[in-house]
């Protein structure tokens, strides 16, 4: 029986500005399971983000309860790292300082931890870079050690909020192939929310679509590629591939 | 001459380069030659009264003079102290004010009004009421430099920390950083820009403040000498007076724009 890191039950998000009420998440209950890799799906501004806010603390819930490797959440904790669209990279800090940004925040930077960091840094092709400034790096490498600083206070759990669409396609192709090996190998828990439905479903194990706003589950997908190697890119090539894009396509029923 | 690799077009571009700055210098420069000619040579040929628009020759006279029995020195160095004093607790201050209404937004939607109408006021209104309170020293003249600056600076830095990326801010709370880490790592650090270009106004505000307070203190520095040369019809003494003071916040911008272009260079 594999373990549940993350458990929603019946969490409801609404947000109050003066203009009124918006419903972001009604009703909406899910399990993660250790180990996963889970893509979020849904239309513009159904919720998503809102869902990761929530898992990861910094939101609190309107009603339901989130469960964190089986405690309730009560802010952001270092189980979880999060991810976000643009690397958001400090220009005025190395990489490796922005790499170390975490343990300073959270009063765990000592030589062990700094060591870890450095290994990452070297095991993920920036050795060099690590006294560079962001703006020395290119999109792709900035978007890893963005990735390098999410892991260095080495939670279990990443949340990624489309990651990689400030990224050109080529770009994306390789970064997201890399950053799920990283992932992979460091046998971490994925939430990843994107619009790209192929990257989903090359990347996924499960994928969860949500309706229109107010977000609930609309369906959920297992996906089972038949490939020789379990990788995004190659993945693509899968005889089911399609069946699962066009499957996710007609859900999401967009009107163009 | 030629390098390889550059081509001909190139090097007529670089050359056509060196050519407008060497002569948008050279104009400079000979405007500035030509200026105290022009007025040298009227003074001199009586076509306006030396007496009353002085005179460069006189002036230079002046400032031998004035250097001779070394207040000149004296002067110049209490206006660029009080100066200097002025802009950096402005800038200081203001700074602290604005990371208090960044802190609370409570305290900084009531004083909201309150900012605004001293920011419109022409602080230098209030010389007589800093005179009387403090009295008249170098402190009441500090003040009011620092009085001119800091409405601006407050305004300024809290904006500055107001449009701090507010991505960069959830990002350190995913992180679990307090209010107080989240404005040492990112909102200081990214409004540090704007601080300094804060700097470089309120060099030119101080100013203000500290000639005006010289006028009403009437003691010492580059103001006072302006103030008296004029009461006692010594325009020389002004004009000289003006000279200098043009130089001295000329070389105090410069310094404050080297800074900053040290600090850019770093980050
Ligand atoms: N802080 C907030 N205050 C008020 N309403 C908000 C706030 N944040 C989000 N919303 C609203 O909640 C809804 C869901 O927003 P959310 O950002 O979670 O959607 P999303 O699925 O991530 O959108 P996108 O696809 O554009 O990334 C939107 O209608 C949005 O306008
Ligand atoms: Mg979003």
């Amino acid at each position: 029986m594999v373990k549940k890191v993350v458990e929603l039950k019946n969490v409801s998000m609404n947000y109050h500005t003066l203009n009124g009420e918006t419903q972001a998440i009604r009703n909406l209950s899910l399990d993660i399971y250790n180990g996963e890799f889970v893509s979020i799906v849904g239309p513009s501004g159904c919720g998503k983000s809102t869902l990761l806010s929530l898992i990861s603390g910094i939101l609190k819930p309107t009603s339901g309860d989130i469960l964190v490797n089986g405690e309730p959440i009560t802010g952001p904790s270092s189980n979880l790292g999060y991810m976000l669209q643009k690397d958001h990279l400090f220009g005025w800090r190395t990489i490796l300082k922005n790499a170390t940004l975490g343990l300073e925040i959270q009063k765990k930077l000592n030589k062990e931890s700094q060591a870890y960091v450095e290994h990452l840094l070297d095991e993920y092709g920036l050795a060099d870079f690590k006294h560079h400034y962001p703006k020395q790096l290119s999109g792709g490498m900035r978007q890893r050690a963005a990735l390098i600083r999410t892991l260095a206070t080495n939670p279990d759990i990443l949340l990624l909020d489309e990651p990689f669409s400030a990224l050109d396609y080529q770009t994306r192709l390789a970064i997201s192939e890399e950053i799920w090996l990283i992932i992979k190998k460091e046998r971490k828990t994925a939430v990843f929310v994107t619009h790209d439905i192929a990257e989903a479903v090359a990347s996924s194990d499960r994928i969860i679509v949500l309706t229109k706003r107010p977000a609930e589950i609309k369906n959920i997908h297992e996906i089972n590629l038949t490939c020789d190697i379990r990788t995004p890119i190659s993945c693509r090539e899968a005889p089911e591939f399609r069946h699962y894009f066009n499957q996710i396509w007609k859900e999401l029923d967009v009107h163009v | 001459m030629f390098k390889e690799g550059v081509s001909k077009e190139h090097q007529t571009y670089l050359k056509q380069y060196r050519i407008r700055k060497a002569s948008i210098a050279a104009s400079q420069i000979s405007m500035l030659v030509l200026f105290f000619a022009l007025w040298e040579i009227a003074a001199y040929f009586k076509w306006i009264d030396p007496f009353i628009m002085s005179q460069p020759s006189r002036v230079f006279k002046t400032i031998m003079n004035l250097t001779a029995d070394g207040s000149l020195f004296t002067h110049t160095g209490i206006t660029v102290f009080e100066t200097v004093v002025g802009f950096l607790s402005g800038t200081i201050l203001g700074t602290i004010i604005a990371i208090i209404l960044w802190w609370s937004d409570f305290v900084a939607k009531v004083l909201d009004p309150y900012l605004v109408v001293l920011n419109a006021l022409p602080k230098t209104a209030l010389g007589p009421i800093i005179l009387v309170w403090i009295g008249g020293t170098t402190s009441s003249i500090i003040v009011m430099a620092l009085l001119v600056s800091i409405v601006v600076t407050i305004l300024n830095v809290y904006l500055a920390f107001e449009s701090c990326d507010e991505d960069k801010v959830k990002l350190l709370w995913t992180l679990g950083a307090t209010k107080l880490q989240i404005l040492s790592k990112v909102v200081l650090p990214s409004s540090i820009p704007s601080i300094i270009s804060v700097l470089k106004i309120n060099v030119g505000l101080s100013l203000v403040g500290v000639i005006v307070g010289e006028f009403l203190v009437s003691k010492a520095g580059l103001g006072y000498l302006i103030i008296y040369g004029g009461q006692v019809f010594k325009m020389d003494l002004v004009m000289t007076s003006v000279l200098i003071l043009a130089v001295a916040a000329a070389l105090m911008y410069l310094s404050v724009a080297w800074f900053e272009k040290k600090l850019n260079k770093m980050r």
